[in-house]
């Protein structure tokens, strides 16, 4: 196994280096550089050429990749010119805000959407199954951001329940009651379309098991029908809804980023959004790559997880 | 047990809980604190220091927390003492003398004096001053007319131009030219921008990144002190959002409504305010090549284009109609006697068939936002239909704005006859110095990207900006906005009304002409 984990790994490092190529190349190539972005309709060529040597991007591509990478390599990922502080602090700050949103949403995505899979197979055609099939149809149907709006115009506007925006109140907030009164709304909206797809996909897998033969002779030695659900055919089905759990966890990771802009939420895809749109290079690079690390060591750790529910899936 | 039965009891307790948890937050979201205005802006600011940024965003905060050498007489873009308290400029224009104020302190305790004064402007101007590494400072060619700063005596400073400059004093005024300490830029160096130390009213309090900047009174004010106790600046960058957070009164005070939910803000509880300010929304015609390099071409796209039309419908009547280059909201400097272009298609046709024009294809550069821009998209299709009504195929290129900016800059030659464009300026010398001078085409470093050029204009320019007489400046820029109306260089659109909406707990807020939010006399219940 610790094999196993150690070849994982190492073959993660030349993902994240190509990650490193082509984010750099993609903010450096697209049109619109840093100085215009700053100088907006002050940018005479004259200007851009200053600001631009100010913030040291007059040097060639292939060795401004190189000093990145280099300085990267010892933890200095650069300061971000439009936000005047390291990169570091600020993405490490951000990220922590959007792990709490998206970990929040994960879990009520996984725990909503895996409940509503297993009963809606325990009842296949019945009425519960009908009825979840429904609202989950709803849920994966509608956008997110759309949903959030509708929930800040209802439960923040009108009924006054829940605060409209941010992650903590302005004035006398700060503790855990307050984090969770902001956190309600944009997990909730966030966890919407995956708890959908968990249910629905878990729903089939669970169906799978069920017809097994297994089952059948769990319910004919007469085990209670709850151990049999529960009990025998989830723990089978798990095999295939950890794979699911995965990828909708990469879907909350980005999908993060709208929920993020509608509930202002500090996280770091409305920063990645803010950055680009001001050429903040560095920002966006070490951003990027902070977070494409996070998500490889994620997938790897699934992948482990599920090498240990199912000893077949050893490579 | 049946796994139903199960799971409904689980339900009730989970919705149950839901309950319990809503009604105990429930008076956690309670109204904002008296003494204490929240005010909603747009984006996270860049930094504090005031030579390091560019946005009106930042300036907002900035001008609560420093003070310049001049400032903006309120309702006005007349320049008035600040920090000098008179000054006089020596007949060749070149040398300005001022005298400070005195008893003047830093929110740490320093003196504010011409050392100080000297220290600011050689930081920003003068590349081996030990903290110039703490820029860049992206506008320092506001003053780059500065040869020199000089101490006088502790109260009294001399700067020395390299050439007569008319604006310089309201450069002072600009932003740009706010007055930081010294010992706190020694102290914090890199960071000062996180750690303003200013003289204004309300003194720094802290920066939690991406919630809220919170300054506070400054109780040591020479003037009169502040209003509020606090104010609370929340950035809040998506409209909807900042919108809703007013509505349900998680913001006292916010900025930039858009246009379309001002009428959600019409009822009792929040009043609206509104002011023109410095900004003139046009489009820059190619007067190089192609059609728009006949004039009468030019002056038929500004009869053709219905602008009443662009501000009332697409704009939503939060700008008024443009006469020409220099808004009127530089009162001192406006042309009265102007009047817009009227909406007159038929004229438009017959002045298009005179110049032989009929059907011509134009390319327009239209951008998706940016600032200043207020709705350029749908400002761009009114556009469109309104020019292909008098015959022209009329192409669109949608940009973003640093791609846009990227492409109309540098000159429309070979790839458009016209582009969107707007400015805010402090100054009526900027723009037309800057965008109308033949002097000033994009090869000479300016942004003449449409290549207007006409010798009595350049001459007017010139001698406005050598002037230092405001009476005698004012007659040449108006002179100067009859023959650019004539010329038509532009099509003159739109001038944009700052709003704000503040709610019925905040008094005595108004809006400046000059964009710059000043929350000393705001006091909330």
């Amino acid at each position: 196994m610790g094999g196993y984990i150690v070849k994982r790994l190492v073959s993660a490092v030349p993902v994240l280096l190509g990650i490193t190529i082509i984010v750099f190349l993609i903010m450096s190539l697209i049109p619109g550089d840093p100085a215009t972005a700053i100088l907006g309709s002050y940018a005479t060529p004259e200007n851009v050429e200053k600001l631009n040597r100010d913030l040291g991007l007059d040097k060639p591509m292939v060795q401004r990749y190189f000093i990145w990478l280099g300085n990267m390599l010892t933890g200095d990922f650069g300061r971000s010119f439009s936000l005047n502080r390291p990169v570091l602090d600020e993405v490490s700050e951000r990220f922590n805000a959007t792990l709490v949103l998206a970990g929040t949403a994960f879990v009520l995505c996984s725990l909503l959407g895996i409940l509503a899979g297993v009963i809606s197979a325990a009842r296949q055609y019945g009425l519960a199954d009908k009825a979840i099939t429904f609202v989950v149809l709803i849920g994966i149907s509608v956008p997110s951001f759309f949903l959030g709006m509708m929930m800040i115009l209802l439960f923040a506007v009108n009924l006054r329940w829940l605060p409209v925006s941010g992650m903590y109140a302005i004035y006398g907030g700060g503790d855990l009651p307050d984090l969770i009164n902001h956190l309600i709304m944009p997990a909730l909206a966030l966890a919407a379309v995956a708890t959908g797809v968990i249910a629905r996909l878990s729903r089939s897998a669970m169906l799978e098991v069920l017809r097994q033969d297994f089952i059948r002779t769990a319910r004919a030695k007469g085990v209670p029908e709850r151990r049999v659900i529960m009990g025998h055919a989830l723990r089978a089905a798990m095999v295939s809804i950890i794979p699911i759990l995965g990828i909708q966890a990469g879907f909350v990771l980005s999908g993060a980023v709208y929920i993020e802009i509608v509930f202002q939420w500090p996280g770091v895809g409305r920063m990645l959004v803010d950055a680009i749109l001001k050429r903040d290079l560095l920002l966006v690079q070490g951003g990027v790559v902070f977070v494409a690390a996070c998500y490889v060591l994620f997938n790897i750790s699934v992948d482990v997880a599920q090498s240990l529910l199912d000893p077949r899936i050893k490579t | 047990m049946t796994i139903l039965s199960w799971t409904r009891r689980g339900l009730l307790a989970a919705v149950g809980a839901v309950l319990i948890a809503g009604g105990m937050f429930a008076s956690a979201t309670a109204q904002t604190p008296p003494g204490v205005l929240i005010v909603g802006q747009i984006a996270e600011p860049k930094s504090l220091d005031p030579a390091a940024v560019t946005a009106v965003n930042d300036f907002r905060i900035l001008v609560n927390v420093y003070e310049g050498l001049t400032r903006y007489k309120s309702g006005t873009l007349e320049v008035e003492p600040a920090l000098a308290t008179s000054w006089s400029i020596s007949d060749d224009g070149t040398e300005y003398t001022l005298k400070l104020r005195s008893g003047v302190n830093f929110h740490d305790g320093t003196p504010f004096n011409a050392e100080a004064v000297k220290f600011n402007f050689d930081r920003m101007l003068n590349e081996k001053h030990p903290y110039h590494d703490t820029g860049p400072f992206p506008l320092s060619f506001f003053f780059s007319a500065v040869k020199s700063t000089d101490v006088v005596d502790d109260m009294t400073v001399k700067f020395t131009l390299n050439a007569p400059y008319a604006p310089f004093l309201s450069n002072l005024a600009y932003p740009t030219g706010l007055i930081v300490s010294p010992a706190a830029v020694a102290a914090s160096g890199k960071e000062f921008g996180r750690n303003p130390v200013g003289t204004g009213p309300f003194k720094f309090g802290e920066w939690r990144s991406n919630e809220a900047v919170v300054v506070e009174r400054n109780d040591g004010y020479w003037g009169e002190a502040a209003g509020s106790q606090a104010v609370v600046f929340r950035p809040i960058t998506d409209a909807n959002t900042r919108v809703a957070e007013m509505l349900a009164g998680g913001i006292d005070l916010m900025v930039e409504v858009p246009p379309t939910s001002l009428g959600q803000f019409s009822g009792d509880g929040f009043s609206i305010a509104e002011q023109a300010g410095p900004h003139v929304w046009f489009l820059i015609l190619n007067a190089k090549e192609g059609p728009f390099a006949d004039k009468r071409v030019r002056q038929a796209a500004n009869y053709a284009i219905n602008k009443e039309a662009i501000v009332n419908d697409v704009l939503e009547g939060t700008a008024t109609v443009a006469a020409g280059p220099t808004p009127p909201a530089f009162a001192w400097a406006y042309n009265e006697s102007l009047d817009p272009y009227p909406y007159d298609p038929e004229k438009a046709k017959a002045l298009i068939a005179e110049a032989g024009a009929s059907g011509a294809e134009l390319k327009f550069y239209v951008t998706e936002g940016g600032s200043g821009m207020l709705d350029p998209v749908p400002m761009g299709t009114a556009i469109q239909a309104d020019l292909e009504a008098v015959g022209f195929d009329v192409k669109i290129e949608t940009y973003e704005w640093n791609t846009f900016l990227g492409e109309v800059n540098p000159g429309l030659e070979g790839k458009a006859d016209m582009a969107e464009m707007a400015w805010m300026t402090n100054d009526p010398d900027t723009l037309p110095y800057l965008a109308l001078r033949s002097e000033a085409w994009p090869d000479k470093g300016g942004f003449n990207s449409g290549y207007y050029a006409n010798a009595e204009v350049d001459k007017l320019l010139e001698a406005a900006r050598t002037a230092t007489d405001q009476n005698e400046r004012a007659k040449l820029y108006r002179e100067m906005q009859t023959i650019v109306q004539e010329d038509a260089p532009w099509v003159f659109v739109a001038n944009w009304k700052q709003n704000a909406v503040t709610n019925d707990r905040v008094k005595n807020f108004g809006l400046e002409p000059s964009f710059l939010l000043h929350l000393q006399g705001v006091v909330k219940d």
